[in-house]
């Protein structure tokens, strides 16, 4: 059992809560590779609401995939067709869903609380998918299944999370899951990504890459927010790879066993280079593989599914 | 009509006051002030165990009549004003249309009157429509009774164009009263930039982009000659840029209100509370504590409420999408009672002052003061009435009180508007 009802942020969760969501996803990823039937009934019967409020193709179809495997059903709502976009209110939108009886709510917005305000109209349980700038905790589990697996331990490893910072969820759901878990983070970026505040999340934060890059044994390289981009933060797309992509130059500066990560979709050629992306030190497909078995986990623990077809 | 308010503690330090007496009011007017006076022919009011003060001043409200009068009206606006403790408030002119010109400035003034409750004093706007483009017509206003000049909501953006505003309001005896933003530094801001703009994910507001406006105005007042009032101070350096002003002698003032004195942006949790967003955003810790200091050594001359009344559905939203404001004028009083007054932070002399005395003359108003001869626009405050602040104890239309569930003991049992008794026992008279 987690010691949450709902999984809205990172920073709500214990260590143990994450080490649960972490071994678990390990059942599943078994399930996951199988070369038969990827299906368990551990959810049948349940209805899960996929409320995709903004756009979304990797995080939407990885929870669809993951709730098809748990044999759940679910209902795809969003987009141009959803009511929120025709003015209906947030709360309107829920509780009309919530009237049909459903069990769980997985939200993607752009609007940061809007997971939070749907906990407050509905009984279902609700899983934050990202929203706007503030959180992405299914994102963090992966990535700390990702890491977990490379180095079978979080506790002591030293992480650079590299780019903007100031617009990213990634970033605010991933450095206090990393720090819960005993990880060192670093912060890099120019100074106009940088968090407005530099203290909430009691980690160095440095402009200057090369400085840190050969300490790191994981560097997670953000993805340049274009679409939340106010006013120009940046000079130009050719200046940012120069100064804080990560190209083959830097990456020859790593640890050996350090590893790359990204959170996709990727600017390549911009805050990653092509020859570094598809590197043997990059994680970033084994992050998307990761996210469909920690999202089981945690639909999975969160709904308290029947224990068959996945403890065997 | 007669009243003798019998036996309270009557505070007014402008005639040095401070002592139990009875007080009598004949038609519009104080009659006498003394002890053990004649009650014939009046009715009684019991004073004892309450404080008896000029009648209480908010100086930044919106009424959000004419144009959005299903969040308040004049008279809906009336009453929560007169629910408060307060004999007068000045509306500030982002309605709909916006007040720029003198015959909106007398709807206002009819509107008051057909309310009949507490003094309406209009603010006009400083520019058409509020754009920040070109002067409205700010004499014509004047003449029609507009107390004070302001595109609160907005900062004048141009330099300029402020400067154009404060050499035109030089010319009367009016202040301009500014809200001081730019917009450059708090583009998309809707939560303090820092802690609870990292903590939340969402945009920034920056206390610079509240302290360049306010050094900018200052600058502004000391070459134009005119008087500048600062809208609702949050910032603790913005506050140092107007002791400065004052040290120096420039005709500057400045009013803060009680969710900058009494919320931080700590305040703000992971439910998103929309009706703590307001604008400027609830600051920090620090600055709150500046703000409290601030007031008691005459740095900031006023609390006002800001009184932003916004209907449910603006509310009950995502914290990005929600409308910046709460509702105040029903929770000043009994907040600065509870956390100043009563337990001895502030004096009673110094809270008639920022609540009554000062918004008077900072908006020109004929000064009420306790002694005969004086207009009768009084305050009866009872220190062991207690109050719960609900939804239903709101007058307001809108109930987006940032202090809903807070129980405060002190308020307003009493208020006498131009001799007339208005709030009788804490209820408001009328329908």
């Amino acid at each position: 059992m987690l010691s949450v009802r709902h999984l809205i942020d990172t920073t709500s969760l214990t260590a143990d809560d994450i080490t649960q969501i972490l071994d678990t996803a390990r059942s599943f990823a078994e399930i996951n590779a199988r070369k038969g039937i990827k299906k368990v009934p551990a959810l049948r019967g349940r209805t899960i609401v996929n409320l995709f409020l903004e756009p979304s193709t990797r995080t939407r179809s990885s929870f669809e995939l993951a709730e098809k495997r748990l044999s759940a059903d679910t209902l795809n709502m969003g987009g141009s067709t959803s009511s929120v976009v025709k003015g209906e209110s947030l709360a309107d939108t829920i509780q009309t869903i919530d009237a049909m009886n459903v069990d769980m709510f997985v939200v993607r917005a752009r609007l940061a609380g809007t997971p939070q305000k749907i906990t407050e109209n509905t009984d279902a349980i609700v899983i934050n998918a990202g929203d706007g700038k503030h959180q992405h905790p299914t994102q963090a589990m992966l990535d700390l299944y990702t890491i977990r697996e490379h180095f079978g331990h979080l506790d002591g490893l030293k992480v650079a999370i590299v780019g903007d910072l100031a617009h990213s969820r990634v970033c605010g759901s991933l450095a206090p899951a990393l720090k819960t878990m005993g990880a060192e983070v670093t912060l890099v970026g120019p100074p106009t990504f940088l968090v407005d505040d530099p203290t909430y999340y009691a980690c160095p934060q440095t402009s200057d890459l090369d400085s840190v890059i050969t300490d790191m044994d994981v560097v997670y390289m953000l993805r340049v927010q274009l679409e939340r981009m106010e006013g120009a933060a940046i000079p130009s797309k050719r200046e940012y790879n120069r100064l804080y992509g990560l190209d083959l130059r830097r990456e020859r500066m790593m640890k050996e066993n350090a590893i790359i990560c990204h959170p996709g979709p990727m600017n390549r050629g911009m805050e990653i280079n092509t020859e570094v992306a598809d590197c043997a030190r990059s994680r970033i497909l084994d992050q998307v593989t990761a996210g469909v078995a920690t999202r089981m986990a945690e639909m999975y623990l969160l709904l308290g599914g029947e224990n068959d077809g996945i403890s065997d | 009509m007669a009243y003798l308010i019998k036996g309270a503690n009557v505070v007014d330090p402008q005639v040095g006051l401070n002592e139990v007496c009875d007080v009598l009011i004949e038609d519009k007017s104080i009659a006498q002030v003394g002890k053990d006076l004649d009650a014939t022919g009046a009715t009684v009011v019991d004073g004892a165990g309450k404080y008896l003060v000029p009648g209480l001043v908010d100086m930044h409200v919106h009424f959000r009549d004419p144009g959005f009068e299903y969040k308040e009206t004049i008279t809906t606006g009336s009453r929560a004003a007169v629910h408060g403790g307060f004999t007068d408030v000045a509306t500030m002119p982002n309605t709909s249309p916006v007040t720029d010109s003198g015959a909106e400035i007398r709807y206002q003034i009819e509107q008051a009157q057909i309310a009949n409750l507490c003094h309406v004093r209009p603010m006009g706007a400083l520019t058409a429509e509020q754009k920040g483009e070109s002067l409205a017509e700010i004499g014509d206003m004047v003449a029609e009774g507009a107390c004070a000049f302001s595109d609160d909501g907005h900062g004048v953006q141009s330099a300029g164009m402020m400067r154009t505003c404060m050499e035109y309001v030089s010319q009367f005896d009016r202040v301009v009263c500014a809200h001081c933003e730019v917009e450059s530094l708090t583009t998309n801001g809707v939560i303090n930039e820092g802690r609870a703009s990292t903590r939340l994910g969402m945009f920034g507001w920056p206390a610079l982009g509240e302290e360049l406006e306010i050094m900018r105005d200052i600058e502004l007042a000391r070459i134009t000659g005119c008087d500048f009032h600062v809208c609702h101070i949050s910032t603790a350096r913005g506050l140092e840029y107007v002791r400065h002003a004052k040290a120096e002698g420039l005709p500057v003032t400045c009013e803060v209100t009680p969710h900058h004195l009494f919320l931080c942006e700590d305040d703000i949790n992971d439910t998103y509370d929309t009706n703590l967003k307001m604008n400027p955003p609830l600051r920090t810790l620090a600055d709150a504590a500046a703000m409290r200091e601030g007031l008691l050594d005459g740095s900031i001359d006023c609390v006002v409420t800001d009184h932003a009344p916004h209907a449910a559905h603006e509310k009950d939203c995502e914290w990005e999408i929600a409308y910046f404001g709460c509702v105040g004028l029903e929770t000043s009083l009994p907040l600065m009672l509870a956390n100043m007054v009563l337990p001895g932070k502030m004096s009673w002399e110094r809270m008639v002052e920022v609540m009554a005395v000062n918004p008077r003359r900072i908006l020109r108003l004929k000064p009420v003061r306790i002694e005969a001869g004086s207009s009768a626009d009084l305050t009866l405050i009872d220190p062991q009435m207690v109050v719960h602040v609900t939804p239903e104890y709101l007058e307001s239309k809108s109930k987006n009180s940032s202090f809903l569930g807070l129980t405060l003991k002190g308020c307003a049992s009493d208020v006498f508007v131009d001799g007339r008794q208005v709030l009788v026992g804490g209820k408001v008279v009328g329908a």
